[in-house]
Order: C-alpha cells, then structure tokens, then sequence
C-alpha cells in the first residue's frame, strides 16, 4: 500500500499538471460561449492532445492509460475550473455499454466522437410508468423489416434537448415476463417522429424533458444486444451510471461548508470554533473521504473494460443525501439570510441555495437511494430480493404506473 | 500509487483468521467475560510465539521489525475475534510509547519482554469523567516519585509497566513517567467496566518510583502523537467488528423467520444492513489511508487518523446496536453473542477519546493543514 507516487506516476502527474496549466481554458476564452460550447471546446482540446477518456483505447480517441493514471488524471483536473457535465451519460454510460455490447463498426463509428465532444447522448429510460421499476416501461418497438417501429413516451430525459444520439429500451414483447420483453437501441435524437418537451424542474430550470417518439424508425444494425435481452444491456449502462455519478461531486461540499463556517459568526465567534458545528463538518469530512478512498480502490481494483458492480452504488447512497444536508447546514449557518437566494447578494453567489433545491433531484436521479439500498442489500449482502407479485406474469397482466 | 495490502500482508491476515477462529472463538470471549480471569493466557501466550507482539518492534530489541501495515492487519482480526487480551494497551500504547520517546537503556530494559509477551504495558492517561488536557490532570512528580490516581487504567491491574501522564509543576504542561508497576508504592484495584472482557484498574500512585520518558513538558506533544498513532490501530480493531456483526446480523436475519418470510426480507432489516455496510466500507477505506499514513509517517498522519478514527467508531456503533436489534429478543439475552460487539464497540470508542474528541481533532487537524 502507497498512496504516494512511484517515479512514473509522478512524471505523470507532472505532464498532466503541465498540459492543464497550458490548456484549462483562460476566461476570456469562455466568455460569451454558452455552458455547452465550453464544454466542448474543453473536451476537444483534451482530446486533440491524447487527454480525452485516457483509460478508452487510443484506437477509440483514448490514451490507453491504467486506472492509476486516470486516479492522478482526475485528481489534477479537479484542481482546475474546467467546464464539464453534458458528457457525462455519453462518455460514462452509452460509451460503456458501446464497449460491452456494440460491434467493432460501432465503436469505430461513435467512440471517438463521445471522446471529442463532438456528439452528446442522452439516455431515454425513464417512463411514466417505469423509473425504479424500469422493466415496468411501455415504450414499444416492433420490428418492420431491417427496422424497428417505436412508438411511446419518456421521461425525465436529461439533456434531450441538445443531444445528438440516445440510448433506448424498448418493450418488444409485452406477451413475456416483463424482464425478458425489452430491447435495447440507440438512436439518432434528430430522426422524424422524436419531440422533445422541456419539463420545469423545482429549481426553476429545464434539464429533463419528456420524449414523445411516433413512428420512429431504428435499423436494426442500431440494437445492441440480442432481441428481448435489453435488460441485461440496461444493467450495462446502469452500473456504469452509479459509478460515474459516485460521490456526487456536485453542489455544497466539505470546502464550502469549511469556509463558511469559518467567514460566518455564531455569536460574535467564527462558526468554526462551535463543536457542534466542528462535530458535524468533521463527520461530512470522513464521508468525503472514505468515498475519495473507496473510488480509488475500486477503480483500481477494475480491470479494463470490466463492468463496474453493485457496490458502487455506495457512492450515490451517501453523496446525494449528503449533499442535501451540507446545503441545509450552510443556510442555517447564513442564519436569517440562508433564505436569499438572489445571486447579486446572496452568499456565495446563490451556490448553496441552489445546490439546496437541487439536491433533492440527486436522490431520486440514476436511482433513488432507497433503490441503491435495496442493490446494495441484494447485490452485495445477498438478501432475499423483496417479495413480488409480478414474477412469472406476462407484462401485458401487471400492473404497472399510476394509478386512482 | 497502490491502494492494496501486499499478498504477504494477506497472508497473514489469513493465517491471523484461521488462528483466532481456532483458538479465540466466542466461548473464549464468553469465559473472559463471565470469569474471573482477567484476560485470556492461554490466547496472549499463543499470540506472543506468533510474533504479533513483537511486531513492530525493531529486531535489536528482540523484534520482528515488520511494518505497521502487519500490525493494521494483525489488528483488524483481533477486533473481529473481539479477542480477550492487552493486546492494545501493550501494543499500540505502551510499546509504541517507549519506540518514541524511550531512551537506548529504556528500550533495553523494556522491548524485548514486550516483544515476548512476558511484560504487558499501558497507558494510564484518564482521571476520571471528561475529557483529560494538561491543566485537568492532578497525577505529579514530587522529588521525581509519581503521586496520584489513574481510572481508568485499561489492563492497569495486569500490567508490568505503565507510561503514565503527569502534570509539570507549573500545571499548564505534562510529562510522561515510565513506571514499573511491580513495587510497593503502586496500587492496582480492579474495577466493573462496560466490557469485561477487557480488564480494567483504579491505580494508584504513592510517590511511586519512576523514570521520566522523553523531555520534561513534552509529555502532552508526545500524548497526542501516540493517540493519533493508536487511533489507526484501534479503528482497525472497529472495523473487524463492525464487519463481523454486520455478519452476524445478517446470518441470523437469513434464518429467522416473520409472517412466512425471513427477516431479512423485509426492507426495514436490508436498509439497515445496507447501512451497516456503507458505513463500514469507508470507514474501512479511510482505515486503509490511515494504515498507508502510519506506516510512512505520513505529514497528513493527524488528518488520517482522524478520519479512520471518527469513521470507524461510527461504524461499530450502528453496527453492534442494529445487530442486537436484528435479533431481537434473543439479541438482548446474555447467552447471545450480540452483547460482545455491543460492549466492545463503546468500549473502544471511549478508550481512546470520545467520538466527538476526535471530530474536534479532525477539524483541527484540518485547519492546520490548511494554514500550513
Ligand atoms: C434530475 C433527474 C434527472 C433524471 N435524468 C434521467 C435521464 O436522463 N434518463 C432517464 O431515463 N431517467 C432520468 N431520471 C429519472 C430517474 O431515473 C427516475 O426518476 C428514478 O429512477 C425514480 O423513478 P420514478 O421517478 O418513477 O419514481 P418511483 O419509482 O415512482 O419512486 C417513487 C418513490 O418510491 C420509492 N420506491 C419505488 N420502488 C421501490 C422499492 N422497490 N423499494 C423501496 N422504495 C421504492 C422510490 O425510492 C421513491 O422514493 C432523472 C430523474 C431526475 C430527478
């Protein structure tokens, strides 16, 4: 066990550290550019020197790098305030699943325009009747010759609205178990018969939409997996969902909280000199860290291209939760004023009431954390899966979505 | 970058499981618990021909010279075992004490009986409630002998030796004296703990003989670094039983069985246990910084004990009360095995500083980090 670097980790770190000092983008090359265009010009920058997805293999736009380098990589590209985020479902899930289930065409074909920026996938999942129960889904596809038909309807589409491509299940066979009926695609988000609706979230903003699909035509060359084995290819994308999303990341974390604890006063002291505050900020610490610490143990652990397991799932479990009570904390610490909101003058521009009403979206995104429970319970600790009355029963029978 | 044990390292812990399952098996915790004997000799005999007292002690004082990543593991098998011995006052304490402050006659005198097992140590630190700093403590030198009480003193009534923290005259400082607990003016009185499967002492010193160990005043310095040292160790010890109830818990929710299915199907018990493991996997992984921290002498050594120490302390926690709980009434019985992870979780997690000393740490720690 070394958590320092051997001579060649350290070389390593040196050449990124330089290239990000050289590269990561200056603000007034941002300036003016909407968040997709920086993140693009940031990801075909990467790419055009060999730092795009570096564990990918170099023939799909990668570096063939090891999980250690990747560990270094992103530890050394956190430092920096690059634009990322609407890569994240192409590179860290349909990519995946790409890998595992695609042919060589395909890779050769879309890996090295998820690696450039060139495209963004969304992933079209989600339904009105299926989101933890996602074998519950209704979406139908019915194959015409060398393509499929699809008619249906999804929700909760992240990112639809300026995507490129989607990955897809579908119902093929209502007449079966629900599990053995789907069928997975992907898919060309701009083919006729696909509209895209905005849905206006609790923050205010419109990341997710609803996808309405008529008559949309798929060849049959775009399935991946055999006929009725989507869930198993699902399962693909969805491990890789909660291991890409792990910690969280995202919103109000140790830092913030640290620093404000230590701006803001508690009668006429510094937050930070109450023990009740240090007793809570030390616990979020020891969460942070002992997820830094298993990410980097099972990345590392990971031979390349192998399906990340259930166990990620830790990652979701205590980073969405998490990260809605740090948010919460950080108000109360601004006392009277954690209510503001308006960027002009609130704390930190806005930031933690933002991540605030944000965060209740990270524990139901990807899986809620009761579902997380459930696999890590199942998965990991082999406990009886929970009593159902739809096994064995052809989809067609159960029922499923809302209901009076 | 290498965030793994090494295959020796796994080795042992294979050989250490096999070991305890053999010879430290829950009726021998039982009996330490029941009896009257204050620890297990039979099992610290065993453990002491296996090296595992010896281990980081270098070989000129009749060592192993091994590393602490062998002690980390060495340490999370004794807290799966919940093994009845002073293995962590002798080891992670007393012996680690004279390693860093003991001079070449001291460590003469001392290592190779604690390598053997034949001489046990500790620490005697505590005075009683709250939470110990230099001006609390009441224990002094007067004319270079030792005076004051010591409770609790963990193994104070089996020990041979004691590093034990003194006030300086002017009260704002402290000393360590090493003091050999064999002589008249040291008086050990066994007391009623929460684990009595770990023995405990009241101990008094009457101008009691002594040595000082390591410079005058720098006894509060050297305390800290020790602690922060044995908090790795000791979170070791909670993660092994953290898992091994967690284990247990889960075993019996498989075969215990409500309104036609087993317990463990119910999603009240697997979210429980889900959390159970969550909480223990990163406690574990910070174990494992924390292990990398303390072999290497780490500068992010308080910061990494803090961290393992804070995260498995919680861990064992929940995990010994949600076991007891998955039981049921059986859990609350004597004749169930719940009650020794129950005991032994509280009990490690006050030996060595509350949970919410070691959040204080933590931060504090961090903020020196920060500033440095
Ligand atoms: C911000 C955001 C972005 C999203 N982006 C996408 C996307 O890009 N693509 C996509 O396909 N989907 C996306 N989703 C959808 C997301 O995956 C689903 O919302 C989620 O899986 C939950 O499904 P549901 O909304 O149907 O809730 P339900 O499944 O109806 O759940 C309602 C409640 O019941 C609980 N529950 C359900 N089943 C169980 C069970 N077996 N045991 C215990 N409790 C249970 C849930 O935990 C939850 O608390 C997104 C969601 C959000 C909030």
């Amino acid at each position: 066990m070394d958590f320092n670097d051997t001579p060649e980790e350290a070389r390593f770190r040196k050449e990124a550290r330089a290239w990000l000092e050289a590269n990561a983008p200056k603000a007034e090359e941002l300036e003016g550019l909407d968040g997709i265009a920086r993140a693009k010009l940031w990801q075909k920058r990467k790419f055009d020197a060999g730092w795009a997805c570096i564990r990918w293999p170099k023939e799909y736009g990668g570096r063939g790098a090891s999980a250690i380098e990747q560990v270094i990589w992103n530890q050394e590209e956190s430092k920096f305030d690059v634009p990322m985020g609407v890569f994240a479902i192409g590179q860290g899930m349909a990519a995946p699943t790409l890998m595992t289930w695609g042919n060589d065409e395909h890779k050769r074909k879309y890996l090295p325009r998820l690696a450039s920026g060139e495209d963004i996938w969304c992933q079209l999942f989600s339904e009105p009747a299926g989101g933890s129960d996602l074998a519950a889904l209704r979406t139908r596809s019915v194959k015409e010759g060398d393509e499929w038909v699809i008619n249906g309807q999804k929700i909760w589409t992240s990112g639809a609205h300026y995507s490129d491509y989607g990955i897809l299940v579908t119902r093929s066979d209502p007449n079966v178990p629900k599990h053995k009926g789907l069928t997975y695609f992907f898919l060309d988000m701009k083919s006729p018969g696909v509209e895209v609706r905005p849905i206006k979230q609790i923050s205010g903003q419109s990341n997710f939409n609803e996808v309405y699909f008529t008559n949309v035509r798929i060849p049959d060359s775009q399935r991946l997996g055999a006929v009725g084995q989507g869930w198993q290819v699902s399962i693909t994308t969805l491990m890789n969902e909660r291991a890409s999303i792990g910690g969280g990341g995202m919103g109000v974390g140790f830092d913030v909280a640290f620093k404000l604890a230590s701006k803001l006063n508690i009668d006429d002291r510094p937050a930070i000199e109450d023990k009740a505050v240090r007793a809570k900020l030390a616990d979020w610490y020891v969460q942070e860290a002992g997820l830094k610490y298993t990410g980097y143990r099972t990345l590392t652990a990971l031979s390349k291209g192998e399906t990340p397991g259930p166990e990620n799932s830790i990652g979701k479990a205590v980073g969405a939760p998490k990260t809605q009570d740090m948010a919460s904390f950080c108000m109360d610490l601004m006392d009277m004023a954690g209510a503001i909101d308006d960027p002009e003058i609130a704390e930190l521009s806005g930031l933690v009431q933002a991540s605030f009403m944000g965060s209740p979206g990270g524990r139901i995104a990807g899986g809620t954390d009761e579902i997380m429970l459930n696999i890590l319970a199942e998965r990991v600790l082999g406990l009886p899966q929970d009593v159902r009355v739809d096994k064995g029963i052809p989809f067609s029978e159960v029922p499923t979505g809302t209901k009076g | 970058m290498n965030f793994e044990f090494s295959e020796d390292q796994n080795l042992l812990r294979e050989q250490a499981q096999g070991f305890l399952a053999e010879h430290c098996p829950p009726s021998a915790v039982r009996k330490v618990l029941e009896g009257k004997a204050p620890f297990d000799k039979e099992l610290w005999r065993k453990v002491a021909e296996l090296g595992w007292t010896a281990t980081t002690i270098p070989e000129e004082y009749g060592g192993l010279g091994l590393g602490y990543l062998e002690l980390c593991v060495i340490a999370e098998e004794l807290g799966r075992a919940v093994a009845p011995i002073p293995f962590s006052s002798s080891v992670y304490l007393a012996t680690e004490a004279i390693l860093m402050a003991g001079t070449r006659a001291q460590k003469e005198k001392w290592l190779p009986k604690l390598a053997t097992g034949e001489a046990i140590g500790t620490f005697a630190l505590a005075e009683g409630p709250g939470r110990p700093s230099p001006k609390s403590l009441k224990t002094s030198l007067a004319k270079g002998r030792v005076r004051g009480t010591k409770v609790p003193v963990a193994d104070g009534d089996v020990a041979n030796v004691a590093v034990v923290v003194t006030k300086t005259r002017a009260g704002d400082k402290a000393s360590w004296q090493l003091v050999d607990l064999d002589q008249r003016n040291v008086k050990c009185d066994v007391i009623s703990t929460l684990d009595p499967s770990r023995s405990h002492a009241s101990v008094k010193f009457r101008s009691a003989d002594c040595e000082p160990l390591g410079a005058e005043g720098e006894g509060w310095a050297l305390t800290q670094k020790l602690l922060d040292r044995a908090a790795i160790l000791f979170a070791w010890e909670q993660v092994g039983g953290a898992q091994a109830a967690l284990e247990q818990a889960k075993e019996y929710a498989l075969g215990r069985y409500a309104f036609g299915r087993p317990i463990a199907s119910y999603q009240a018990i697997k979210h429980k246990l889900a959390h159970a493991y969550i909480k223990n996997t990163l406690a574990r992984s910070n174990c494992y910084y924390g292990a990398w921290a303390l072999n290497a002498d780490a500068a992010d050594l308080p910061v990494a004990a803090a961290t393992a120490r804070v995260g498995a302390t919680q861990a064992y926690y929940y995990a010994s009360k949600e076991n007891i709980q998955t039981h049921g009434g059986m859990g609350f019985t004597w004749e169930f095995d719940c009650q020794f992870h129950y005991r032994r979780s509280k009990l490690l997690s006050v030996n060595l500083g509350s949970e919410g000393t070691w959040q204080d740490k933590l931060i504090t720690a961090v903020e020196q980090k920060n500033a440095a």
